[in-house]
């Protein structure tokens, strides 16, 4: 298997508090770059200060046409899609709402599965929308791995269900668990 | 249609390229237009979204009915330019327009003003009711540019739904309007149709970024999140032809998270106000490549 050099993270209501916990608790070694798509509505500067206080790992918003940094948190600035291009670097776009969310989840998952590969995670955590699930399974058809938070786990249920359903996934845990995992498949 | 368009996405990913390559050969060979200089991510998923739009199976059948059905060009401009917007779009940009740039375009006799992708033209009715409010109006000629002429006739028009108002009232006011945007449309059924003497001194006109010249020479360019479809020589090319629309001292307005650190044309410009990246050409060009 390929060493994993990106992890890609989506979550909607209830995002900013499982976000905080599992960011609170990677390794602060993790050579990956992670990569946040939140539908949280909180002003940029207060996500990435909120996840930056939790964090392990430095948090920064993602700017167009910069390379993904390994070992730091990049998160997606409201209001524009985030894409990653290949040579893993971001790009932008005020293309239409996917579902009424922008950024939307499923841009970005599939935009990570073409530059990334077998090389990415996926990961969904709660929300109370489908956004995620046609992504997640692109990620897979490209070979990467998916974790999605055990619905009855998540604040809001809806969005790791519909994940799971359209896309299945490599696992299903709990958030409380969900570092560990992230650490031993990127650290070994 | 479905906007999620990722059903083909990561299938075949190799078949996919030589694909999209094909379909960007046939629009460059057989309509003249170039995408090849757009950034990949967001061509290939806006590509995707005609194929489901049009229920066809692949690409290759879309660029079969691009060189065969002389109508179908239209359909796919709509597609590939995607022209979304709001009324004051980011409102502290427009009260930094309102109070920062449009008191030193008070000194110019007669102003010209030139916005590059205007879509539907929300953004230049927002702008002529901030020119209209700061009694400079009559004095500007306003150049609204698009390669959609779907999108132009639109502009024209200035019809929008009438549930984006509120929103925009919102906007209008946090950008320091002084009346109210209801002053400025008439409401009727589900839409709002804006004042059509706003745009008395617009003109709306098709203009190609990727192929077309300077034609003006402008106190005042707008080019909000166009720039970030482009790759890197596209958006410098681009940059520097905005530099040399631009009087010395002219002042340039991009969207607000677009990043010019890799366009050395960026040079030619000093920043008024970074973070809202409102820019002012620099007197003397320093740097002529890519113009």
């Amino acid at each position: 298997m390929k060493a994993v050099e990106t992890i890609v993270i989506g979550c909607s209501t209830g995002g900013p508090g499982a976000l905080a916990r599992l960011l609170g608790a990677l390794d602060h070694r993790l050579p990956a770059s992670v990569v946040v798509c939140s539908h949280a509505t909180s002003s940029p500067h207060s996500m990435c200060h909120l996840l930056a206080q939790h964090s392990t790992l430095p948090v920064i918003e993602a700017c167009e046409r910069e390379p993904l940094r390994g070992g730091m948190v990049q998160v997606a600035p409201p209001d524009y899609h985030l894409l990653i291009e290949r040579g893993r670097r971001f790009a932008l776009s005020v293309d239409e709402p996917v579902g009424f969310s922008r950024p939307s989840i499923d841009v970005l998952f599939g935009s990570a599965a073409e530059a990334c590969g077998e090389g990415l995670i996926a990961v969904i955590l709660t929300g109370a929308n489908a956004d995620g699930a046609a992504g997640l399974a692109c990620v897979r058809r490209a070979g990467g791995a998916a974790i999605v938070q055990q619905p009855d786990d998540a604040a809001a249920p809806a969005m790791p269900r519909a994940a799971l359903e359209l896309a299945g996934a490599d696992h299903c845990v709990a958030l409380d668990e969900m570092a560990s995992l992230i650490n031993r498949l990127c650290m070994t | 249609m479905n906007p999620v368009a990722l059903n083909l996405s990561g299938i075949d990913p190799e078949l996919d390229d030589i694909e999209l390559n094909l379909f960007v050969s046939a629009m460059r060979q057989r309509h003249g237009y170039d995408f090849a200089q757009y950034a990949p991510a967001s061509l290939k998923r806006r590509v995707y979204q005609l194929v489901e739009q049009h229920r066809t199976s692949n690409i290759s059948t879309l660029t079969g009915r691009l060189l065969h059905d002389p109508t179908f060009l239209p359909q796919v401009l709509e597609g590939l330019s995607v022209p979304v917007s709001d009324m004051f779009r980011d409102p502290p940009v427009f009260r930094a327009l309102r109070e920062q740039v449009l008191p030193a375009l008070s000194v110019y006799p007669r102003i010209t003003i030139w916005q590059a992708g205007c879509a539907r033209g929300q953004e230049i009715y927002s702008l002529a009711i901030l020119l209209e409010e700061a009694g400079l109006y009559d004095r500007c000629q306003i150049y609204a540019t698009d390669f959609n002429d779907a999108a132009l006739r639109q502009a024209r028009e200035g019809i929008y739904p009438a549930r984006e108002a509120q929103a925009w009232s919102r906007n209008y006011q946090a950008a320091g309007g002084t009346c109210s945007l209801a002053d400025y449309y008439s409401a009727r059924y589900d839409f709002i149709k804006l004042d059509q003497r706003l745009r008395r001194n617009v003109v709306f006109a098709d203009h190609n970024l990727v192929t077309d010249a300077v034609f003006c020479e402008a106190q005042l360019v707008l080019c909000r999140n166009v720039l970030i479809y482009f790759s890197n020589p596209l958006q410098n090319r681009v940059l520097a032809m905005f530099r040399d629309s631009l009087l010395p001292g002219g002042f340039l307005c991009l969207g607000l998270r677009e990043n010019l650190a890799l366009a050395p044309a960026a040079r030619d410009f000093e920043a008024l106000d970074s973070s809202l990246r409102l820019f002012r050409r620099c007197p003397e060009p320093v740097h002529d490549e890519g113009g």
